[in-house]
């Protein structure tokens, strides 16, 4: 009997999956002619990106560089294509970027600006990547102020600075690059100076930069900076005299007194004595993108600890501070932010002591930082709200008293839930530094009106939107992308 | 055998002010209330005498004055004759009709974008998240601008009109003209007129409402009283009997029918635009400050309405839509039936953030020449009379006001489609 059972006894290679489903042919179909809906919708998209992109590409790349008016543009597009339309005439950025960028800042003091936003940029890093090891932000501090020096007019003094500079970026940058984080730490561990916390550096920053941007003599800068030191002693040292509560009264009094009061007169005789400074620049002659990014980064700074208080404020149980918080929120973010600067630009100085006259940048600085503490506090209201109950609970019974419990458990869960509304606040408050214009200042649309007013650039438009919309771009869009990145880094799984 | 007594009553020292609970929190609130008084008592006595000194101390009066200049786009009657109050109310007015248009446009292009960005063809989505990228990252008042310079410098005069050889024509079958002083379109107009009624006589708040107006609210009122009838109707038979009958065409009827009538009896009739002399006259001039402000407003607002909208749809679990398919709906019925209601609920709440911003964006029509009211009350009113604190205190209020009703009315809009739980 045969056996005529069929078994296989062995497998079928694998095949390719069919042409029409790999590679760019089934992208195609998956991704752009999955039905016949889809198909047309695909073919008008590409005639619409066609129609968009054959007007902009040649305006943008067959352009004037180097016209040294509309009228001379326009010859030189004239003798080129034949026709001046369809052809951007970027001279007018090529000739007024910097203008652009800095206002009427002496151009002789650019360095100052650009060495306080790249001190910044140093400030910033051990915050927003705390992966950034401590030699890396010091080699990057010190480099910075090398550049500088490099740039500055040369005299012994200089020469000397440019030295020390050169060879700390040398001694740091040779560890950088040669030493390991272990040897490093053998090194400690036998006895090795640790480099000092990056965070010293940001903590010194916000003193710095006015300094840097208004110049002047250094005394007013170091005496504010002293006003919060005082604070920090009597906070410190008050605890071994007074209950919590008075101490923190009576820091924050010494500090508002000697703010008040003292520093105007301490500052004004330290620099009768000792005058060391650095050339003054007027507050009329800010503006530009300078100005947009110093607003911005006050107000950004400012608002978020303000925003913190009010916030929690409003979450109180003390029905005064709740009720003080609730009126000033609803009551900042009821009205325009045009309205504040109306505020700021004619009315501050009414409110002030008769006789006060104190800096229209300032004032702005006053009133977008309120403006943006509201938004702000909203923001992280919304994150302490989505903390569950549980975590309240938690830090009681771990006997944390109020600051600890918020400082240790509540806010960092609260503000890790609320990142992306924080940076979408910072991106707003970023670009209504714009609406400064509008009360008379020369921010970037200020100075397009004002280079349009200039004869020969009379009657341009294009190139100046494009260049302003570019640069706001650019900072907005890494702003988001950065919040992303962050809200990735600090996914626990659970929130 | 034990007397119970009460705890031994701890007799109040003024240090428990400051470490006892139960009283620190008022302590700590009567401090706050006491700071709070002293701010503001010396910023209203540094606001006193400094008035004073500028010798203008507070007063409203300057609101009945003549305003003296003129308003050219506006709802109600107003010369150059009426008060600043009447200037205020027509500027608020400009504003009021910016937010309303801005909000509807932004939602309806808003919420496009943002079902298209989910699209599943790769173009489109890319497409769109190029446009709410863009639109996003630039500020709102570069837009504005940038879209009056397009009307401004892009759009034919109304010389080129003119002649037998016109360089540029009339839209829509010669009923719209856009040209680089406004769009001028077709206005609706009654050869048997009920006319107007006039409120309040000749003050400054005056308005008139159209008799016209009136009537078709009223029909199309009753008419969709009606329509609701119906459906009632369709629903008790539906369940009785199991079967739907038809009412499309009866719905259809009851809601065009009646106002058409009225329409002819009323004898409506288009004015159309026409070139006279250097410009045009008739129909209803939309000036290029309001449609750059109402466009840039709600392109700018749309981008975010779309992330909203995104957010908001991803927000619903793959199970419904997926129960929803397996129940045999189709992909766009889901949409409607299944999603969208749910997804409103996330939806809601910041987008109404979102039309407070647009509202309060529309204060930089000051930007663009629009008279709204911060270019009527906080503007010119405001240069002319000298009064800042008093032009701003009103600009503020107003503005809060109508934050709180659109916030107001939002969130009962909110209470009515939220989930009921337990």
């Amino acid at each position: 009997m045969s056996d005529v059972s069929f078994v296989r006894t062995e497998m079928l290679p694998e095949q390719d999956p069919p042409g029409s489903e790999v590679g760019v042919i089934g992208w195609l179909r998956h991704n752009l002619f999955s039905s016949w809906i889809n198909g047309i919708l695909t073919v008008l998209s590409l005639f619409a990106i066609y129609f968009v992109l054959s007007g902009i590409l040649p305006w943008v790349f067959q352009s004037v560089w180097n016209g040294g008016s509309l009228t001379e543009c326009r010859e030189i597009m004239t003798a080129t294509w034949g026709q001046t339309h369809g052809h951007a005439c970027w001279g007018v950025i090529n000739e007024r970027w910097l203008q652009l960028l800095f206002g009427f800042y002496p151009s002789d003091l650019y360095g100052r600006p650009i060495l306080s936003l790249v001190l910044l940029l140093v400030a910033m890093t051990p915050i927003l990547f705390n992966m950034i090891s401590r030699r890396m932000n010091w080699f990057l501090l010190v480099l910075a102020f090398f550049v500088t020096a490099v740039l500055m007019d040369a005299s012994i003094f200089v020469w000397i600075l440019r030295a020390g500079f050169a060879g700390a970026t040398l001694v740091i940058g040779y560890q950088l690059v040669t030493l390991s984080g272990a040897d490093r730490a053998e090194q400690i561990a036998q006895g090795a100076k640790r480099l000092p916390n990056p965070l010293m550096f940001t903590a010194i920053y916000p003193f710095l930069m006015p300094w840097l941007m208004w110049g002047g003599t250094i005394w007013p800068a170091i005496c504010t900076a002293f006003g919060f030191v005082i604070g920090y002693l009597v906070l410190r040292f008050g605890r071994a005299y007074m209950s919590e509560l008075l101490t923190m009264i009576a820091a924050v009094a010494a500090a508002v007194i000697w703010w008040l009061v003292l520093s105007g007169y301490v500052s004004s005789a330290l620099s009768s004595v000792l005058p060391i400074g650095i050339e003054a620049v007027q507050s009329r002659q800010f503006g530009g993108f300078m100005l947009a990014i110093l607003l911005g980064v006050v107000a950004i700074g400012c608002s978020l600890p303000i925003g913190v208080v009010l916030a929690l404020g409003r979450q109180s149980d003390l029905v005064v501070v709740k009720f003080l918080c609730v009126g000033f929120i609803e009551f900042i973010r009821g009205v325009p932010l045009i309205t504040l600067l109306f505020v700021a630009s004619l009315l501050l100085n009414i409110f002030m002591p008769p006789g006060t006259n104190f800096d229209i940048i300032l004032r702005v600085m006053i009133m977008m930082t309120l403006f943006s503490a509201a938004y702000m506090a909203e923001v992280i209201r919304g994150g302490l709200a989505a903390l569950p109950r549980g975590q309240y609970e938690g830090a009681d019974s771990l006997g944390l008293d109020y600051w600890q419990a918020q400082r240790l458990i509540i806010m960092p869960q609260a503000l890790k839930v609320s990142i992306p509304g924080i940076v979408s606040t910072f991106i707003g408050i970023f670009k209504d530094t714009t609406l400064v214009s509008i009360i008379g200042l020369f921010d970037v649309i200020g100075l397009a009106s004002a280079i349009r007013a200039d004869t020969s650039w009379n009657g341009i438009y294009w190139e100046l939107f494009a260049f302003i919309a570019f640069l706001f771009f650019i900072v907005c869009f890494s702003m988001s992308r950065y919040s992303m990145y962050l809200e990735r880094k600090l996914q626990t799984g659970h929130r | 055998m034990t007397i119970l007594t009460d705890p031994p009553k701890e007799s109040f020292r003024l240090s428990m002010l400051l470490y006892d609970t139960r009283y620190r929190s008022a302590t700590i609130q009567a401090i706050a209330m006491i700071a709070f008084m002293l701010l503001a008592a010396w910023l209203i006595n540094n606001a006193i005498t400094n008035l004073n000194t500028l010798g203008k101390p507070m007063s409203f009066g300057f609101l009945g004055d003549t305003a003296g200049y003129d308003i050219n786009q506006r709802l109600l009657d107003y010369d150059s004759q009426d008060s600043h109050l009447r200037a205020a109310l027509i500027g608020l007015l400009n504003t009021l009709v910016v937010a309303v248009l801005g909000c509807i446009t932004a939602t309806i292009v808003g919420v496009f974008v943002g079902v298209m960005r989910l699209s599943n063809n790769w173009l489109i989505a890319r497409i769109m998240t190029v446009y709410v990228e863009t639109f996003r990252n630039v500020p709102v008042l570069l837009w504005i601008i940038l879209a009056m310079a397009i009307l401004i410098e892009t759009l034919p005069m109304p010389r080129a009109f003119k002649g037998d050889t016109p360089t540029a024509t009339m839209d829509l079958f010669n009923t719209v003209a856009v040209t680089n002083r406004g769009v001028y379109i077709p206005e609706p107009l009654f050869s048997r007129s009920l006319g107007d009624i006039h409120f309040l006589g000749d003050m400054a708040l005056r308005f008139d409402v159209s008799m016209d107006l009136i009537a078709f609210l009223v029909v199309l009122g009753l008419s969709i009283f009606g329509m609701r009838k119906v459906i009632a109707r369709a629903n008790t038979i539906q369940e009785e009997t199991g079967d739907r009958p038809k009412t499309w065409h009866v719905l259809l009827g009851l809601l065009f029918g009646p106002s058409i009538v009225l329409m002819i009896v009323l004898g409506f009739h288009l004015g159309y635009p026409e070139l006279k002399g250097f410009n045009f006259r008739g129909g209803i001039h939309m000036r290029n400050s309001l449609i750059a402000l109402w466009l840039a407003l709600s392109l700018y607002t749309a981008a975010f309405i779309a992330e909203i909208v995104r957010a908001g749809i991803l927000a619903i679990s793959t199970g419904q839509s997926e129960a929803a398919s397996a129940l045999g709906l189709r992909p766009n019925r889901t949409m409607r039936l299944v999603i969208l209601p749910q997804a409103l609920r996330v939806i809601i709440p910041p987008m109404i953030s979102n039309y407070l911003n647009l509202t309060k964006n529309s204060s930089l029509a000051i930007a663009v020449g629009y008279m709204d009211i911060t270019g009527t009350l906080g503007g010119i009113t405001m240069n002319q009379t000298g009064r800042e604190l008093e032009g701003v205190m009103l600009l503020m209020l107003v503005y809060l006001a109508i934050s709180l009703s659109i916030s107001g009315l939002m969130n009962w809009y909110n209470n009515s489609v939220k989930l009921v739980e337990r």
